[in-house]
C-alpha cells in the first residue's frame, strides 16, 4: 500500500509523543482498520496538547497512514476537537432551549462581561475559552455549562463568579 | 423491462435503475444536482422530488426522490404533482440561502446547472434578505479556481475527486451551514482528474483557470468535435475558440471511449496552439538566414521532392492523412516511422497480436468492467491516463458483486461504498517504481524491464499448469496470488505497452493473456505512447527503422529528407540524427512548433494544430475517429497532406484514398459524415444560434463585417448558420437542448443515459477482423546490464512533461519538473548522492536526483522530458554528481508516493 500522505506536506508533521503513540496503538486494536481510528487519535493528541495544531494532524494523518484532507474532514466536522489553540479551561457553555428558558441568556451575557470574550474567544490570560455546546443532557438543572470536565448545575450570577474564581485560584 | 406511469403516460423502463436515471432517459425534465450519470445516487440534495402512489386509486400519493427509488414495474409517479413542484422550489430556494447573485462575473454562467434547475424548479424570486454565509477560498494549483461561496452542497466534488478518481486532497470539512469543501491548507490539486471538477460541480465553485484568462461565454466559442492527441487513449473533446485563439478543451461524451471525464493533460494542454513558437511561415534556411517561400518556390520545391529519391518520415502525432500523403510522395521504400527503433519493434508487435483470434483490445468502458486486471510495466497513469481512471473503476466491480448478492442496487452508491469497505477486485502491478495505482492494488511488483518480463512470464508458465523456477519465496507467493485471482476471474484484463520499448514485457503480457482465453478471446490492452502511433504503425512495415533512414541520409544514398512533424531528438542518438541532417542536402521539415529539427531544416513548413484541421487518428485499440476542424489558424499553418500533395487533394479524396488504398485503413471513410445525410444538405454550424458580436468583433480594426470564412471541404460551416445538431447527435460539439445549458443537457442526445449517442458515432475498428492464430512465445531470460558503477536504466513518464505538445503549454509547464533520475536509497547511499543533487547521467546529460522508496537496489528511473535524449543514455548509466544546474524548478511538484526527502 502507499502512503496516503501527500508528498508535499510529510515534512512538516510533528513528532508524536510516546503517550500519544501508545494510546493510539491500544485503538488501532479496537477498530477494523486505520481510518476508523482516525477521530480517536484526534481526541488523544487533544488530550496531551490541548488542541490539534497543524502539525498534529499532518502527524497523525502519517502515523496512521490516511489523507490529511480526510482527516481535517473528520477534525472540523466535530465541533469539540479544537482546531485552534484554546484556554487552559474550555467552558462549554448550553444554548439550547431549556437553559434559554431558564434566563440562560442572562447567565451567558454576564460571564461574557465577566470574562471579556464572547463565544469562539480565549481570555487574555489564556486561562478561558468559551464555546457553545447544544445542550449537556441536564435540562432539569438548567442552566448549565460544563468547565474542562466538570459540570456546574442551576447557574446563577453569583455562582458564576465563585465557578470563575476557583478555576482561577486552581491555576494560580 | 418494467412498466412505470408518469403522470398518466405509460412507459417501458429498466427496473434495474432508479427513476430519476429513467426519467432523464425518456427524455423528461426533472432537476437534480447530487446525482451524476456515471457516479449513482447518494439522495443528498432531495431536489428531484417527485410524488409516488401506490396504485391507481390512490390520490394523496407520497414524495419519494427519484433517484433513491426503483424504477420498479407498476410504479406510478408524477413529476408535475403540485407538492412535489413546490418541495422541489422549496428545496432550490434554501440550497441557495447564501448562494451569490453574482452570474454575471461567474464562468459557470451560461452553462450552470445550478441556473437550468433554479428556472425549471420553478423558484424565479429569492426571498432570504439576511447575511450570508462567506467562504475563504483556496489557491488550487494552475488549473483549478476557487469560489466556495457559490457551492450548494452537492458533494459531487469530493464524490468524483475521491470516490471516482482517487484523489486524496479534497475533502468535504465542518457541517451544516458552514460546510466547505477544499484541501486540508492551500496547493496544487494533485490528482491527474481534477480538472473534471470544472464540469462535475453544478454551479461555479470550481472554475477552468487557463480559460480565466481569456474568458468567453459558453454561446461564443467556436466548436467542433475533436479528438485528444495527448496520449492513445483517443479521448473526445470539444475545443472552444474566439478571436482566433483557443480558449478551452472539455469533455465530449463517448460511451466507448472516455464517458464523461478526461485527464488534465487533455483539459490544459492546448495553449501552446496559441503560442509564440509556432512556425509562422514557410521559409527556406540558407546560410542561417531564414527567407518566406513563395509560392511559386514550394511548389518547385514540392515537385523536386516528387520526382528524386527522398526519405520521409512519419509521425506518431500527425494524423492519418498526412501520414499517408507523405508515403505517396516518397513511396513506400523510402517512408519510415518517427519512432525509435526499440519502441517500433514493440509497436509491430503489438499490431499483431491484434490480429489474432485469441485477444480482444477492450473499450475504455469495457476496462471499467473488468474484474481482475494485470499490468506490466506500463505507468498508465502517466502514459494513458483515462485508462488509469478506467482501471481505479474496474476494482469496483467486487462491490458490486457484493451489491448484487444483497440485493442492494448498483446505483446505491454510498450503501454499495458503506457495504465493499476496503473489498476490491483483484489488481496486480508490475512497475520500475511506485505508481498512482498503488492504493487500489492487491499487489505490486517493483523491478526493473527485465525482472517484470520474467516474472511476467513465470505467471504465463503457471497459468498454463506449468511450474516456474528461479522465483525467490516472495515472488512464488505473489505468483500464486495472481494466478489465482486470474482465472477465478470472468473478465481479466492484462494490461502493457510500448513505452518502455520492451518487447519482453509484451511478449509477457500476450503469453498471459493467451493462457487465459479460451473460446472467448481474452482482454489484453497494449497502450502506445502517442496519439497515432497506431495509424503510423499501419503505415509502416517492420523492416523500416528510421535508424536505417538516418544512415541512409548519412551515408549520402539519398540527397534529401522529408520529416513530418518529428522532433528527430526525441527519437534517435543525438549523434546519428547530426550526422543525417548534416549530410542531407534538402532537409523539409513540417511541424507545428519550432524544435531542436526545425533548427537544423533546410525548408520550414508551419502545419496545423489538431484544432485547426480535420483528421483521423486511431486509439490504441485500433478505434480510428474522426476530429473536425474547429477554427482557422492563426498563422499560414496547412495540414501536413496539404502541404505533401500541392493543395492538389482536399480533405475527403484523401481520406478516400488512404481508405481505398492502405492496408487495414478500409473503414476509414466510413468515419466521413457527407451533406446528404443532412437535411436539406445544410451544412452543421460550429457557432451556436446564440454566437453574439459577428458584426462587431473585429470593429476594433475595420467596420466592415468581412464574408465569414467558407469551409469547402467539411460538412461543418464556420458560421451560426445551418441546421444545429439538435436530436440528430451525429455531429456533436457543444451540448444544448432547451432548458438545458450545461454538460448535464447530454442526456438528451443519449439513446437513454450512460447510453451511445443517437446516431452517434464511437469510432471504427479497423483491426476488428482477426486472422492470426499465433503460440506463445519463448520466454527470454532477461539480464539486467547493472554494474557496480551503472544502475539499470528504465523511463518514466510524467503526466505533465512527457508528451511533447502539451508540455510547451504553459499551465502545464507549472506542473512539470526537471529531468530526473530517480533511485533506491541504498543506491543513493552507496554513490553519495543526496535528494535534490544534479547528477551527470554517463558524465553527459544532467538530471536531478530523486530518492524512492520503491525502486529495486541496482536500477534506476529517469524522466526526460525535453531536455534529455533518452536515446543517448544506453541500458545501464553511471551517476555523478556535478555542479551544473537545470534551468526549471527542480523536483518541486513532483507527484509520487514513495519519495524518501526527509532521511536525506
Amino acid at each position: 500500500m502507499s502512503s496516503q500522505v501527500i508528498a508535499s506536506t510529510k515534512s512538516r508533521a510533528r513528532v508524536l509523543t510516546e503517550a500519544e503513540i501508545s494510546e493510539i496503538e491500544h485503538e488501532k486494536t479496537l477498530y477494523p482498520d486505520n481510518q476508523a481510528v482516525g477521530l480517536e487519535a484526534l481526541k488523544i493528541v487533544q488530550n496531551h496538547q490541548g488542541w490539534v495544531s497543524d502539525e498534529s494532524l499532518l502527524a497523525i494523518a502519517e502515523y496512521l497512514d490516511l489523507s490529511v484532507a480526510d482527516l481535517e474532514g473528520v477534525a472540523t466536522f466535530f465541533n469539540l476537537i479544537y482546531r485552534q489553540p484554546v484556554g487552559k479551561n474550555v467552558i462549554l457553555y448550553c444554548d439550547s432551549v431549556s437553559c434559554w428558558i431558564c434566563r440562560g441568556d442572562d447567565i451567558k451575557d454576564y460571564l461574557s462581561e465577566k470574562l471579556d470574550i464572547d463565544y469562539g474567544q480565549t481570555t487574555a490570560d489564556n486561562e478561558f475559552t468559551l464555546i457553545p455546546v447544544p445542550c449537556l443532557g441536564d435540562c432539569n438543572n438548567a442552566p448549565v455549562m460544563m468547565v474542562g470536565q466538570d459540570l456546574h448545575r442551576n447557574l446563577t450570577k453569583d455562582g458564576i463568579d465563585e465557578i470563575i474564581d476557583q478555576y482561577r485560584n486552581k491555576s494560580a | 423491462m418494467a412498466k412505470i406511469v408518469v403522470d398518466g403516460n405509460e412507459y417501458e423502463v429498466n427496473p434495474n435503475n432508479n427513476l430519476l436515471q429513467e426519467c432523464l432517459s425518456l427524455g423528461l425534465d426533472l432537476p437534480y444536482f447530487c446525482w451524476h450519470p456515471c457516479m449513482g445516487s447518494v439522495g443528498a440534495c432531495r431536489q428531484c422530488a417527485v410524488k409516488q402512489y401506490r396504485d391507481e386509486n390512490d390520490e394523496k400519493g407520497t414524495i419519494v426522490m427519484a433517484c433513491m427509488t426503483p424504477a420498479s414495474d407498476g410504479a406510478r409517479i408524477s413529476i408535475a404533482d403540485e407538492q412535489a413542484h413546490d418541495m422541489r422550489e422549496r428545496v432550490i430556494e434554501s440550497l441557495m440561502i447564501s448562494h451569490p447573485h453574482d452570474c454575471p462575473v461567474c464562468e459557470e454562467g451560461g452553462e450552470c446547472h445550478l441556473q437550468d434547475m433554479t428556472l425549471m424548479s420553478g423558484h424565479n424570486y429569492r426571498r432570504y434578505d439576511k447575511k450570508k454565509v462567506t467562504h475563504h477560498n483556496q489557491y488550487l494549483g494552475p488549473f483549478i479556481s476557487h469560489e466556495m461561496n457559490r457551492c450548494i452542497t452537492c458533494y459531487r466534488c469530493v464524490r468524483f475527486y475521491d470516490d471516482y478518481a482517487g484523489g486524496t486532497d479534497l475533502s468535504a470539512q465542518a457541517s451544516h451551514h458552514h460546510t466547505y469543501f477544499g484541501r486540508h491548507e492551500e496547493g496544487t490539486l494533485e490528482n491527474e482528474f481534477s480538472g473534471n471538477l470544472v464540469e462535475v460541480c453544478p454551479t461555479g465553485v470550481f472554475t477552468d483557470k487557463v480559460f480565466s484568462q481569456a474568458y468567453t461565454r459558453k454561446w461564443d466559442l467556436q466548436t467542433a468535435p475533436s479528438i485528444c492527441t495527448g496520449c492513445s487513449a483517443g479521448c473526445n473533446i470539444t475545443p472552444g475558440e474566439r478571436y482566433g485563439s483557443l480558449r478551452r478543451v472539455v469533455n465530449r461524451y463517448n460511451s466507448e471511449v472516455n464517458g464523461y471525464f478526461i485527464c488534465d493533460r487533455g483539459r490544459f494542454g492546448w495553449e501552446y496552439v496559441n503560442g509564440e513558437e509556432r512556425v509562422q511561415s514557410p521559409a527556406q534556411v540558407l546560410d542561417g538566414d531564414s527567407k518566406e517561400m513563395s509560392d511559386e518556390e514550394i511548389d518547385a520545391l514540392f515537385s523536386k521532392l516528387a520526382d528524386g529519391e527522398v526519405i520521409g518520415i512519419g509521425s506518431p502525432r500527425s494524423s492519418n492523412e498526412s501520414n499517408y500523403a507523405l508515403r505517396q510522395l516518397v513511396g513506400e521504400a523510402n517512408f519510415y516511422p518517427g519512432i525509435a527503433d526499440d519502441e517500433h519493434a514493440v509497436n509491430q508487435l503489438i499490431l499483431k497480436l491484434h490480429k489474432d483470434k485469441a485477444f480482444h483490445s477492450p473499450s475504455v468502458r469495457e476496462i471499467e468492467q473488468a474484474d481482475a486486471v494485470f499490468i506490466i510495466g506500463e505507468d498508465i497513469t502517466n502514459t494513458a491516463p483515462r485508462i488509469a481512471l478506467a482501471v481505479r473503476q474496474s476494482v469496483r466491480n467486487k462491490a458490486s458483486e457484493l451489491a448484487e448478492q444483497n440485493n442492494i442496487p448498483v446505483w446505491q452508491d454510498a450503501a454499495v461504498r458503506e457495504l465493499a469497505q476496503q473489498e476490491r477486485s483483484p489488481l496486480f502491478i508490475l512497475s520500475n517504481a511506485a505508481s498512482r495505482l498503488d492504493d487500489v492494488a492487491q499487489q505490486t511488483f517493483i523491478g526493473s524491464c527485465a525482472e517484470q518480463a520474467n516474472f511476467a512470464f513465470a505467471v504465463a508458465e503457471a497459468l498454463e499448469g506449468g511450474t516456474p523456477a528461479g522465483l525467490t519465496e516472495q515472488q512464488q507467493k505473489l505468483l500464486l496470488e495472481a494466478v489465482e485471482a486470474l482465472s477465478n476471474a470472468k473478465r481479466p484484463l492484462i494490461i502493457s505497452g510500448s513505452s518502455n520499448g520492451s518487447i519482453e514485457m509484451v511478449q509477457a503480457a500476450a503469453n498471459i493473456a493467451r493462457a487465459l482465453s479460451g473460446d472467448e478471446p481474452s482482454h489484453l490492452a497494449l497502450m502506445l505512447p502517442e496519439a497515432n502511433t497506431m495509424g503510423l504503425e499501419l503505415l509502416v512495415g517492420p523492416e523500416q527503422e528510421l535508424g536505417a533512414a538516418l544512415k541512409r541520409c548519412a551515408s549520402g544514398e539519398v540527397p534529401g529528407m522529408i520529416v513530418l512533424e518529428t522532433d528527430l531528438y526525441r527519437r534517435a542518438p543525438t549523434a546519428d540524427v547530426d550526422n543525417a541532417l548534416a549530410r542531407a542536402e534538402t532537409v523539409v521539415v513540417l511541424d507545428q512548433m519550432r524544435n531542436a529539427t526545425t533548427a537544423k531544416a533546410t525548408h520550414v513548413f508551419p502545419v496545423t494544430a489538431f484544432s485547426e484541421q480535420e483528421s483521423t487518428y486511431v486509439n490504441y485499440e485500433s478505434r480510428a475517429q474522426l476530429s473536425f476542424q474547429v477554427h482557422q489558424s492563426a498563422t499560414d499553418a496547412r495540414p501536413g497532406w496539404k502541404w505533401l500533395t500541392n493543395g492538389d487533394a482536399d480533405i475527403n479524396s484523401i481520406i478516400k484514398d488512404c481508405s481505398d488504398e492502405a492496408e487495414g485503413f478500409g473503414s476509414l471513410d466510413g468515419l466521413v459524415p457527407r451533406l446528404t445525410q443532412f437535411v436539406a444538405g445544410l451544412k452543421i454550424p460550429r457557432q451556436s444560434h446564440r454566437y453574439s458580436g459577428r458584426t462587431a468583433m473585429i470593429a476594433n480594426r475595420n467596420v466592415h463585417e468581412p464574408k465569414q470564412p467558407v469551409d469547402n471541404e467539411s460538412v461543418m460551416a464556420f458560421s451560426m448558420e445551418g441546421m444545429p445538431a439538435m436530436k440528430d447527435a451525429s455531429i456533436l460539439g457543444s451540448t444544448w437542448a432547451p432548458s438545458w445549458n450545461s454538460n448535464q443537457s447530454i442526456s438528451k442526445f443519449q439513446e437513454e443515459v450512460n447510453g451511445e449517442l443517437k446516431q452517434g458515432h464511437t469510432g471504427t475498428l479497423l483491426l476488428a477482423e482477426k486472422t492470426e492464430s499465433g503460440v506463445p512465445f519463448q520466454a527470454s531470460r532477461g539480464e539486467d546490464a547493472s554494474t557496480s558503477d551503472r544502475l539499470t536504466l528504465s523511463l518514466a513518464f510524467q503526466i505533465f512533461g512527457s508528451e511533447e505538445l502539451s508540455a510547451r503549454s504553459p499551465a502545464i509547464q507549472k506542473r512539470m519538473t526537471d529531468a530526473y533520475v530517480a533511485l533506491a536509497p541504498a543506491d543513493a547511499a552507496r554513490l553519495e548522492i543526496s535528494h535534490g543533487d544534479a547528477v551527470a547521467l554517463n558524465g553527459g546529460a544532467v538530471a536531478v536526483a530523486c530518492i524512492r522508496e520503491k525502486i529495486s537496489e541496482g536500477s534506476c528511473v529517469v524522466h526526460c522530458g525535453a531536455q534529455i535524449n533518452p536515446h543517448d543514455l544506453a541500458g545501464a548509466v553511471s551517476l555523478t554528481k556535478t555542479s551544473e544546474s537545470l534551468p526549471g524548478k527542480g523536483l518541486s511538484g513532483l507527484i509520487v508516493s514513495d519519495l524518501c526527502e526527509e532521511s536525506y
